[in-house]
């Protein structure tokens, strides 16, 4: 088993592991930041480079460094490899380019997104982008397409994660949407705006790391920050009927596959349990889910105020203390 | 005059026909290599011969081919990369469109070292015309039984397919190339694989340049070190030249490596001086992407020796005070050439032509031609040279492939050298709109 080090954090992975699957299994800090990669989704990864690291040591074999920065979703990882992430002030660099180069055409329109509170690019944006933009030219912009009943296309905030396209590719039977055009030019679309009718096609919704896909069953009805996030699962015939509902008092807003910790799906499911299972009863609750604290989608949940509220006891408990 | 290879029977009347290509020795490196030696020799000889990649990036050929993986009962392709977008290239076209036989023999020898049983002509749509050229000259060879199956007679069966592009410059790179070839959207692939383990439908093969391939059969005949004994160091062989810019003779032009620059643009075999005996500004020496030089360091380099046409020489100094040999598009610019409007043009060119799979390059190569068209119309701001040295830093190495690179060295470059003129643009917009101040290109025709 190859043996690859972190920012100084050893680990032994299997063989075919790349780095970030590596860094990920270390967990922590200095798991690298990715858009466009997805567990799930063969040969995803590669295009956003918000990955990129620095291979310092190439293996034990041959120890020269990797001549330039290298997207760690897509490297595999050799024996005695070592890469740094945070550590290197040239990773940190080249990754703030990506960000800024991600969010010149973007419309920052998060106050009327609603993937605004569990988008992977205001996150990344948070965390590796500037404050003020130095783009002042006018930004792209395309029309807004319904394909079909469920989704709602809104180009002008991709960033070309190319995750959807993998979902049609690896898990419908049919593709009928790709990538059209060129360049900064290049959009996602459908031909001649088809409808993508497939059981599954309601996937890309979840793969899409940014508000480009929206679920058209619950646009505008709630930030998600105020809807509580619950596993539930229905006998399905067609997919694993394993979802997350998100409610909001008795009602079912919407549902979508399970995410885990980095955001990607655990498993897929159908466009009848997405769309059309919008009543409580038609589901088996589990109990709520867990989100992971990074991000301000985990505002406001109950995980998140129990355990507020635990520091907050500990923390009162202990003035007592001191003033005994 | 120097040593001619590919170019020697150029002028002779009717050279692109297999008839008079055979008169002049033609097809012989076929029949020497299929009858008497084994594929694992020519390679050999290839190696030998210290040749390099021809499209631009100069990777040992003989390296490239001994890479090429060989499992059992797996197709083998070599494919020739004719997709010659390059501004400031047209080598390729020249050579195919004139001798279409030397490209040809050279892949049929090839093929047979490599142990390919097909392989492919991808050629760029604008050169529509020569891949009429190529099909005849094929049909041609298939008639003589050069191709076909068991050519002269041995177990050795060869076809050779030509197939148009759409004429995208990202289909020049190999990975992009084999994509279109496949009939998909020509967008590079994540590397690795290298096409030698996993290329054409996921089988090995080796991308090659035109004239690489068409260097083949002098090899072939003359042995490896034959071909070393020409060109100096590693720089071996004959190197084709497209010159262009303002320069007496424009053309193709065949050199034998080691010559100098200054005897290449200045003397009478070759370039011919700067056109109306003006003073020489710069020089982009292979291809629009490789970095621009001003005239004192391609001269001479920073060390103060002579300036050679050679890989090493021309890179002698790195990016701060060097450049490449590239595809050798050799540009000339005269004293009276904007640094910045050409920018500007190679800025729109890489901005049009990114592919738009990574993010560093769909995005940044439109901000960089955005801001230089600002500037180049008189509205530039205080701080935007600084803003392209940035985006050009955080482009470069950080893409998929050497488009990123190819978009960002020629701004990179220009602003190292010619700095003062960016800032003359920013600081006096109202100078650039006098005409006399300024030539354009356009107006000097009128001088």
């Amino acid at each position: 088993m190859p043996k690859v080090t972190i920012d100084g954090q050893s680990i032994e992975v299997p063989d075919g592991t790349t780095i970030l699957q590596a860094a990920r299994m270390i967990g922590g800090e200095n798991v690298p930041p990715a858009m466009c990669y997805h567990s799930k989704l063969k040969t995803s990864g590669g295009y956003c480079r918000t990955c990129i690291v620095k291979v310092s040591k190439g293996s034990d074999k041959d120890p020269r460094p990797m001549p330039k920065l290298v997207p760690s979703c897509r490297t595999t990882v050799m024996d005695g490899m070592e890469v740094q992430n945070n550590t290197s002030p040239e990773v940190l660099e080249a990754r703030r380019g990506v960000v800024e180069f991600l969010l010149i055409n973007h419309p920052l329109d998060c106050p009327v997104c609603d993937q605004a509170g569990e988008c992977h690019l205001q996150d990344l944006g948070y965390e590796n982008g500037a404050a003020n933009t130095r783009y002042d030219f006018k930004r792209r912009k395309f029309k807004q397409i319904d394909i079909g009943p469920y989704i709602k296309l809104h180009m002008t905030r991709c960033i070309m994660c190319f995750r959807c396209v993998k979902v049609a590719d690896q898990i419908t039977d049919n593709r009928v949407h790709g990538m059209l055009n060129r360049g900064d030019a290049s959009e996602i679309s459908t031909y001649i705006e088809n409808v993508i009718s497939n059981d599954f096609s309601g996937n890309v919704i979840d793969v899409c790391p940014v508000g480009a896909l929206t679920d058209r069953t619950f646009r505008f009805k709630s930030r998600v920050w105020f809807t509580k996030p619950m596993d539930a699962h229905r006998n399905c015939t067609k997919c694993s009927g394993k979802v997350t509902l998100w409610e909001k008092g008795e009602e079912v807003l919407r549902v979508t596959t399970r995410k885990d910790k980095w955001g990607e799906s655990e498993e897929w499911i159908c466009n009848e349990c997405r769309f059309e299972k919008k009543h409580i009863n038609d589901w088996v609750v589990e109990g709520p889910r867990h989100i992971d604290p990074h991000s301000v989608i985990s505002l406001n949940h109950y995980e998140n105020v129990a355990a507020k509220l635990k520091l907050d006891i500990a923390k009162q408990q202990k003035q007592l203390a001191s003033k005994k | 005059m120097g040593k001619k290879i590919l170019l020697e029977h150029i002028n002779v009347p009717g050279i692109n026909t297999l008839e008079v290509y055979r008169q002049k020795g033609g097809y012989a490196s076929v029949e020497k290599a299929l009858k008497t030696m084994a594929p694992d020799a020519i390679v050999e000889e290839v190696k030998k011969s210290g040749l390099r990649g021809r499209g631009g990036a100069g990777f040992p050929t003989g390296m490239k081919w001994s890479f090429l993986a060989k499992p059992e009962g797996v197709e083998r392709y070599l494919v020739v990369n004719a997709d010659e977008s390059e501004p400031g290239t047209f080598k390729d076209r020249y050579l195919m469109e004139r001798i279409p036989h030397i490209l040809i023999e050279g892949m049929i020898t090839a093929s047979f070292a490599l142990g390919a049983k097909t392989s492919c002509i991808y050629i760029r749509g604008e050169y529509f015309y020569v891949s009429r050229i190529l099909e005849a000259a094929i049909a041609e060879a298939y008639a003589a039984g050069w191709l076909g199956k068991n050519i002269l007679g041995t177990n050795f069966s060869h076809d050779i397919f030509v197939q148009v592009g759409a004429g995208a410059y990202i289909c020049g790179e190999e990975t992009a190339l084999l994509e279109s070839l496949e009939g998909k959207r020509g967008n590079p692939r994540i590397k690795p694989p290298f096409p030698a383990v996993a290329g054409l439908y996921g089988c090995p093969t080796v991308v090659n340049n035109v004239e690489t391939i068409a260097s083949v059969p002098y090899i072939v005949m003359n042995g490896g070190d034959e071909y070393a004994k020409i060109g100096i160091g590693r720089s071996t062989g004959t190197k084709l030249i497209s010159a262009s810019g303002h320069i007496n003779k424009p053309g193709v032009y065949e050199i034998e490596m080691g010559i100098t620059v200054e005897d290449f643009i200045y003397s009478d075999e070759y370039c011919g001086g700067i056109i109306n005996g003006r003073k020489l500004k710069a020089v982009v020496a292979g291809g629009s992407s490789v970095p621009i030089l001003p005239a004192d360091l391609i001269l001479k380099t920073e060390k103060g020796e002579a300036r050679l046409m050679s890989y090493e020489s021309l890179s002698d100094g790195g990016f701060a005070s060097g450049t490449m040999l590239g595809s050798g598009g050799f540009m000339v610019y005269d004293e009276t050439t904007s640094i910045v409007k050409n920018l500007y043009t190679f800025a729109r060119f890489y901005h049009h032509e990114s592919c738009g799979q990574c993010s560093p390059c769909r995005e940044g190569t439109g901000w960089m031609e955005k801001i230089l068209h600002r500037i180049v119309e008189g509205h530039g701001k205080p701080g935007d040279v600084d803003l392209l040295w940035d985006i050009q830093r955080k482009i470069e190495g950080n893409t998929i492939c050497p488009l990123g690179d190819a978009a960002a060295w020629p701004v990179a470059s220009a602003i190292r050298h010619f700095r003062k003129e960016f800032e003359e643009y920013i600081n006096h917009p109202e100078r650039i709109k006098d005409v006399k101040h300024y030539y354009s290109v356009h107006q000097l025709a009128s001088v």
